[in-house]
C-alpha cells in the first residue's frame, strides 16, 4: 500500500465523518443547543461506565452478525434487503422453541441458536426462490418478505403467543431463564452472544478472502454471465449465498430474543437489518472494517439518549449522524470515482 | 497481511473501549431530591403521558429543592433498541433516587430493575404486582378510580346521543381496559334509563380495539379508521380509551362536513382544546398533588410496597390540589345536559347511584352480580370479561 493509497482510504473515511459532524453541529446549532455539550454527551453517555460499554457490547452483536451475512450476499453481487426478515424468521424460530418445549440450558441454549440459524437459513431460501425460480428481484423478494415477517410477528405476539393477562406491544412471557444466554458478572453483556458474533464476522472474512466458495461468489458478483459460461452454477450459489446470510442473519434475531430482550417483542430485529446495509456500504464491502463502522454505531446509539435525559434534545439526532455519515461516504466516494474517471 | 491489519483493528478498538470507559462522569448535586419518570408514549401528547409529565412539573414546584429527569416513547416502536433497564441505569447516573414507571406496560419490566436496585423506591402506576406479590419490596402500585370518570364519560355520551348508539375506542384488552370500558357503559346505561326515559336496552354500546395505548403503524389498528368506522356503523359518540386524541379529531373533521357527532377524549385535563365544539367533556388525571405525596413518602423511606387506588375527591371531583381523577366539561354540552351530569355526579358522591352493582351479567351471559350485590375492589379491579350489553371482544 502506497501512502497516496493510504491517504486516499483516510480521506475516504474521515472526510464524510467530518462533514456529517458538521451536518449535526448546525442541526443542533438550529435547535438553539451546544453542539459541543451535545457530542460530549452522546460520548459520555456511551462510554462513561462498564455498563455502558456492555451494552455497547450487545448493540454490536446483532449488528455484526447481519453485517457479517450481508457481505456474503454483496459479495455474490445481491442486494439482499431481506436480511430484516431473516433476522425476524430466526428471533421467531427460537420463540416458537421456547414456546413449545422446556429443558436444562445445556440443552435449550444450543437448541435456541440452531433454531435461530435453521429459521434465518430457511427464510433466506426462500427469497432465494423468489429470485431463482419465481425471477422476482431479490430487492422485491426480500423487501415483501419482511413485510409478511413482520406480520407474522405481531400476529404471534397478539394471537397465540400472547401473554396471560392480555397482548400487549410488550411483547411475550419472558423466557424461562434457562433460555438467557449467559451474562458476564452484573453487566448486561452476554460473552456467548460476542463470542458468536465475533467468531461470524472472522469466519466471513476468512470464507470472502481465502476460499474456493469466497472466489466463486465473488466471480458471480463481478459477472454472473461469464461465470455461468465458466461452468459456476450461478443459481445454486446465489441460494446459498441467502441461505448463509440468512443463517447469520438468524442468529442475530435470535440472540435479541435469548440475550438481550428474554422474549419475543414487535421489531425485535430493532432496524438492525436495515442498519446492517449502511454498516456494509460504509465498510466498502470489507469485512476487516466492519467491526470499527459497527462499533461507530452502536456507540451513537446508546450514548444519543442522553440527549434527551440531560438536554431535552431527540435522541434520534444519533439517527440523523449516524445517516449522514453514510450518505457522505457514498457522495465523496461517487465525487473521488467521477474525479479519478476524468483525470485517467 | 490483511488478516494481520484486522486483528490490530480489533485490538486497537478494545483499547479505545478500555480507555473512553475510564472517562466517567459523576453528578452529585447536593441536597437535592432527583427522580426520574419514565413515559410511554410523547411528553405532549395531550393525554396519558402528558398527564404524568405535568404531574412531575407541579411535583417540582410544590416540593422544592427538586428536580425531574423523563425520558418518553419507551417503548419497543419508538425506541425498538432501548430496553427499560437501560432507560432506568440512565436515570439513576443522573442521580435519581426515585422511579415512577407510568404504563401498564412496565409492569414485568418494573420489577426486573427494582430487584436490581433495592434501595430505590419505584412507583409503578396502573399496576398491580406490589400486591399480586410478583414485584419486589421497594415497588409500590398507584392507580386512580377512573372507572368513576369513564361512568360520567359514559353520561355525558348517553344524555347527547341522538342515534342511541355511542363507540368505545379502546386500546389494548386487559382488566383495567375492560373495567373502564365497562364502566363507561354503566354509566351510559343509568343515565339513558333515568334521566332520559328511554330503554337502556335500546342503547348500543360498541369497543373497538385498537391494539395499544396508541397508534403504532403496521402493529395497532389505526385509531382514526377505528373512529371513522364506528362513526360510519351509526355511533354519533366516541368515547377515548387511549393515550391519544384521535377520537375527538375524527369527530371533529366529522362534525366541519355537517355530521352531528360528538366525542369524549381521555387522560389529559386540556384534551377537549382539540375540538372543542364537538367536545362532551373529558375524564382526566390530575397526578400532581399525588406525585408530591408519593414523593414525599418515599422521601422519608415510608414507601410501604402496596397497591393504592385513589377516589376522586367527591367534594370537588376538579379540585387541581386534592382529586386525583375529574371531569372537566365540555362546550358542546347544553345548559341541561350540565345540570343533569351534576346530578349524576353528586348522586355517584353520595353513593345513590352506584357502578358495580347487581343484576349484572357478564358479556357472554354468565352471571356477574345478584340484584343488589355490590362488586368488590378485586373483582372490579380483575374485571374478566365486558359486560353483558356491550358489543366488542372481551379477550
Amino acid at each position: 500500500m502506497t501512502v497516496r493509497d493510504l491517504a486516499r482510504k483516510l480521506g475516504l473515511g474521515v472526510i464524510p465523518f467530518a462533514l456529517a459532524v458538521v451536518t449535526s453541529t448546525v442541526i443542533i446549532l438550529a435547535l438553539g443547543a451546544n453542539p459541543i455539550e451535545a457530542f460530549g454527551n452522546v460520548i459520555g453517555g456511551a462510554y462513561e461506565s462498564w455498563a455502558k460499554v456492555a451494552d455497547i457490547a450487545m448493540a454490536m452483536v446483532p449488528l455484526l452478525l447481519a453485517s457479517a451475512g450481508m457481505l456474503i450476499t454483496f459479495a455474490a453481487g445481491l442486494w439482499n434487503i431481506g436480511v430484516e426478515g431473516q433476522m425476524l424468521a430466526g428471533a421467531l424460530m427460537t420463540t416458537w422453541l421456547v414456546e413449545s418445549i422446556e429443558g436444562p440450558a445445556a440443552v435449550m441454549l444450543p437448541l435456541s441458536v440452531l433454531a435461530g440459524v435453521a429459521g434465518g437459513a430457511l427464510w433466506g431460501v426462500l427469497i432465494g426462490l423468489l429470485r431463482v425460480y419465481g425471477g422476482v428481484n431479490e430487492i422485491f423478494a426480500g423487501l415483501g418478505m419482511n413485510f409478511v415477517g413482520s406480520a407474522l410477528t405481531n400476529y404471534l405476539i397478539f394471537g397465540p403467543w400472547k401473554p396471560e393477562r392480555g397482548a400487549t406491544m410488550s411483547g411475550t412471557d419472558p423466557f424461562p431463564l434457562e433460555v438467557w444466554m449467559p451474562m458476564i458478572g452484573h453487566t448486561r453483556a452476554s460473552w456467548l452472544a460476542l463470542l458468536l458474533a465475533i467468531v461470524a464476522i472472522a469466519v466471513v472474512f476468512i470464507i470472502l478472502r481465502d476460499t474456493q466458495w469466497g472466489l466463486v461468489l465473488k466471480a458471480i458478483g463481478l459477472n454472473p454471465v461469464a461465470a455461468n459460461r465458466m461452468g459456476v452454477n450461478t443459481n445454486r450459489h446465489l441460494m446459498l449465498a441467502l441461505m448463509a446470510c440468512g443463517a447469520l442473519a438468524g442468529l442475530g434475531g435470535s440472540l435479541q430474543t435469548t440475550a438481550i430482550y428474554h422474549r419475543l417483542i414487535p421489531q425485535i430485529t430493532g432496524g438492525n437489518g436495515y442498519l446492517a446495509q449502511l454498516v456494509v456500504l460504509l465498510s466498502g464491502l470489507r469485512a476487516q472494517w466492519v467491526p470499527l463502522v459497527v462499533l461507530f454505531f452502536a456507540s451513537v446509539q446508546v450514548g444519543s439518549p442522553r440527549l434527551e435525559l440531560r438536554m431535552q434534545l431527540d435522541s434520534s439526532l444519533g439517527g440523523v449522524l449516524q445517516g449522514s455519515v453514510v450518505l457522505f461516504y457514498l457522495l465523496v466516494n461517487g465525487v473521488r470515482q467521477r474525479l479519478g474517471a476524468r483525470n485517467r | 497481511m490483511r488478516g494481520r491489519g484486522a486483528a490490530k483493528i480489533l485490538v486497537g478498538l478494545l483499547l479505545v473501549a478500555l480507555l473512553l470507559s475510564g472517562c466517567g462522569t459523576s453528578g452529585g448535586s447536593g441536597e437535592e431530591f432527583v427522580f426520574g419518570v419514565v413515559l410511554v408514549g410523547p411528553y405532549n401528547d395531550h393525554g396519558w403521558s402528558e398527564a404524568h409529565y405535568r404531574a412531575a412539573e407541579y411535583a417540582v414546584e410544590k416540593l422544592g429543592n427538586a428536580r425531574f429527569v423523563y425520558l418518553d416513547k419507551v417503548n419497543a416502536a419508538d425506541r425498538p433498541n432501548t430496553t427499560l433497564e437501560q432507560v432506568i441505569d440512565d436515570m439513576v447516573n443522573e442521580g435519581a433516587t426515585m422511579i415512577l414507571t407510568t404504563s401498564d406496560d412496565f409492569a414485568a419490566d418494573t420489577d426486573v430493575v427494582a430487584a436490581k436496585y433495592p434501595d430505590i423506591p419505584f412507583v409503578h402506576i396502573s399496576g398491580d404486582h406490589a400486591k399480586t406479590g410478583a414485584a419486589p419490596a421497594n415497588i409500590a402500585n398507584f392507580m386512580g378510580r377512573m372507572e368513576y370518570g369513564k361512568a360520567i364519560a359514559g353520561c355525558a355520551a348517553a344524555l347527547k346521543t341522538q342515534t342511541g348508539a355511542i363507540g368505545y375506542v379502546g386500546p389494548l384488552i386487559n382488566s383495567e381496559t375492560r373495567r373502564l370500558a365497562s364502566a363507561a357503559y354503566l354509566g351510559a346505561r343509568y343515565c339513558y334509563d333515568t334521566y332520559r326515559s328511554s330503554d337502556a336496552q335500546d342503547l348500543r354500546f360498541v369497543v373497538n380495539w385498537i391494539g395499544f395505548w396508541f397508534n403504532i403503524p403496521g402493529v395497532t389498528l389505526d385509531p382514526t379508521d377505528v373512529s371513522g368506522d364506528l362513526i360510519n356503523s351509526g355511533v354519533d359518540v366516541l368515547i377515548s380509551g387511549i393515550d391519544t386524541t384521535e377520537a375527538i379529531v375524527v369527530a371533529g373533521q366529522r362534525a366541519d362536513r355537517g355530521e352531528q357527532v360528538w366525542a369524549i377524549p381521555y387522560d389529559f385535563e386540556d384534551a377537549c382544546s382539540v375540538k372543542p365544539e364537538v367536545c362532551l367533556g373529558t375524564p382526566y388525571f390530575n397526578w400532581g398533588p399525588s406525585y408530591v405525596r408519593l414523593i414525599e413518602r418515599a422521601r422519608k423511606g415510608e414507601q410501604d410496597g402496596q397497591l393504592e387506588w385513589e377516589a376522586p375527591y367527591w367534594k370537588d371531583i376538579n379540585d387541581s390540589e386534592r382529586s386525583l381523577v375529574g371531569f372537566v366539561e365540555g362546550d358542546a354540552l347544553t345548559q341541561e345536559e350540565r345540570d343533569t351530569l351534576h346530578q349524576y355526579i353528586a348522586d355517584l358522591a353520595s353513593g345513590k347511584a352506584k357502578l358495580f352493582v347487581g343484576p349484572l351479567n357478564y358479556q357472554d351471559g354468565s352471571s356477574f352480580l345478584a340484584d343488589g350485590a355490590e362488586a368488590t375492589d378485586d373483582e372490579i379491579w380483575n374485571l374478566p370479561q365486558l359486560l353483558e350489553g356491550m358489543e366488542g371482544a372481551s379477550n
